[in-house]
């Protein structure tokens, strides 16, 4: 974990309510794909925990919707600094992957399977990404996506874009060697029922700290209690206890 | 002896700050961020007789000056403690620890505390009689004066270490409960537990906290401590460690002032982790532009009228 002061160098919007937010500032250490960073806003007294979408050695880009109190302000940031924890949590392992890696993301889920599937693609994997949303209007980052070499299919519930219906219309006639998610609880645990191979999921839980000090989002494993914050966010599928 | 030194209940810290107990881990974990030593002391996880995984989830809520918490004592059992997490401390940090005992029953308080006791890093026995989220335990015990003299006689009565009761805010005298642990052989009183407080999810109309309750903590409740904290060292003869919502070293002075001996910072650890070092970094200062050469010199220092 780092505690800095980072800058904030870009933060627009990419649909009505989703902002990217571009900060810049030294990272020490290198930031995995999958782990998030803890963000302290003035009005607020908790830190709001956000993923990361990407990051260099100077540099963090996050994705976040504007729904409650907290994320609204820091839509509403232009300029200035931000007091940010970094590398927190555990982050997706790569080596697990297999040569033909599907990356499965919801709304705002997406965003952490970005640099995963740069890094990914860097290892030299076949890469297929598909992103799930609501409607047309909602989508995001799917050229992104496309112009880092993965192949692309987006999903609408209303049918107003690409494949008419959820994640897994686009999953079931797809050959992959593993799968890696994030996106809202129904689509996981729809995964979890409707996967052949082994993956890995992101989870999502209110957090005190961040960093594994409150106990706040504990949760129960098969492997035994496990921080979200801490062990987490992501666990493989063979560790949950999702089975009805 | 340093001008932050303070005595408490016969040991002497290089400072009055102890991170409170449930915002600290088994203190090992703060060790990545810093060297831990440069603390008082710190007062470990609530610790039970059986492993307890706690309440479900959500255990956490945002609260306009502070935060709910409903975690339900969540820890790995006494005897993990002993053979796990004391041995993990002891490479990092090379003081007393204060040792944080909870229960749902005198037999449970008793036996977790006289295993502690018997371990050489502890220093302290801090008795919970104060968890709000627990049922049939915790609190219950520390919201009646004659059980929480009774279960403050039984762990004396097993324990060669001081004797420091942890008092539930979530009362209506909490002068006769600090009296009757005092009465009982009580070595210090430490106060206050958090507010048992709730919060409503508008959309969903369900409580955001699982556990539908849960304790108010972090600087919305620092005046109400503060006033608990002054009745209760003002009643009785024993150290009182005072806490709630302390988040800077002008806080820490204005707690001791009302009476403590020492204070523990709980909440502000979970928004900054090197929260109570940067408190002992500036207090020298803060000490300075007050006139104050030494801190246990104030210690009840409030002028009345």
């Amino acid at each position: 974990m780092h505690q800095g002061i980072y800058q904030i160098a870009e933060n627009k919007p990419l649909t009505d309510t989703v902002y990217q937010m571009k900060l810049k500032g030294e990272n020490p250490k290198k930031i995995l794909p999958g782990q998030f960073v803890n963000v302290k806003i003035d009005s607020l007294f908790l830190r709001r925990p956000i993923s990361v979408c990407d990051a260099d050695d100077d540099s963090i880009t996050i994705i976040y919707k504007a729904v409650g109190k907290g994320t609204k302000e820091l839509s509403q940031m232009k300029e200035g600094t931000l007091d940010i924890l970094t590398d927190l949590g555990n982050g997706y392992d790569l080596a697990l992957s297999g040569q033909n890696p599907v990356l499965i993301g919801g709304g705002v889920g997406v965003p952490p399977l970005y640099k995963l599937a740069k890094e990914l693609i860097k290892e030299g994997k076949d890469v297929t990404v598909i992103l799930g949303f609501n409607t047309k209007e909602e989508i995001f980052y799917e050229e992104e996506f496309k112009a880092l070499g993965a192949k692309v299919f987006v999903t609408t519930v209303d049918g107003s874009y690409g494949i008419k219906g959820f994640v897994t219309e686009a999953l079931k006639d797809l050959n992959y060697s593993y799968f890696y998610t994030c996106g809202p609880m129904p689509m996981l645990k729809s995964i979890y029922k409707n996967t052949k191979t082994s993956g890995q999921f992101s989870l999502e839980e209110r957090m005190g700290c961040g960093f594994g000090a409150c106990m706040g989002c504990s949760m129960k494993t098969k492997s035994g209690n496990k921080r979200v914050c801490k062990e987490g966010p992501v666990f493989v599928k063979e560790d949950l206890l999702w089975e009805d | 002896m340093g001008r932050l030194n303070v005595n408490l209940c016969g040991i002497e810290l290089d400072n009055p700050i102890i991170p409170a107990s449930g915002t600290f881990g088994y203190g090992y974990e703060f060790a990545e961020f810093y060297d831990i030593n440069c603390l008082g002391t710190f007062s470990f996880k609530g610790t039970t007789k059986e492993p307890r995984f706690g309440n479900p989830a959500p255990r956490i809520a945002e609260t306009t000056g502070g935060m709910l918490n409903a975690v339900g004592l969540q820890n790995p059992g006494v005897e993990k403690v002993i053979s796990e997490e004391l041995p993990k401390l002891k490479q990092c940090f090379h003081k007393k620890v204060m040792a944080n005992v909870s229960g749902f029953s005198e037999e449970e308080y008793v036996y977790v505390s006289s295993l502690l006791d018997k371990e050489e890093q502890v220093g302290w026995i801090e008795v919970n009689i104060s968890c709000p989220n627990v049922h049939g335990g915790g609190m219950s015990f520390g919201t009646d004066p004659v059980q929480a003299g009774k279960i403050t006689k039984a762990v004396k009565a097993v324990t060669t270490k001081p004797v420091i009761i942890k008092l539930s805010p979530n009362v209506t005298d909490i002068v006769s409960i600090a009296k009757a642990c005092e009465d009982n052989g009580a070595d210090g009183i430490s106060l206050i537990n958090t507010l048992m407080g709730m919060r409503i999810d508008l959309k969903t109309r369900r409580p955001i906290i699982r556990n539908v309750t849960g304790g108010l903590s972090g600087p919305a409740v620092f005046p109400v401590a503060l006033r608990m904290v002054y009745q209760v060292a003002h009643a009785v003869k024993i150290p009182v460690i005072g806490m709630g919502g302390i988040t800077c070293a002008e806080d820490v002075v204005e707690m001791m002032l009302a009476g403590a001996t020492a204070v523990e910072v709980g909440a502000a650890n979970l928004i900054d982790p090197y929260a109570c070092k940067k408190i002992i970094e500036e207090l020298p200062g803060v000490l300075d532009n007050l006139g104050i050469e030494n801190i246990r010199e104030i210690t009840g220092g409030i002028i009345n009228g």
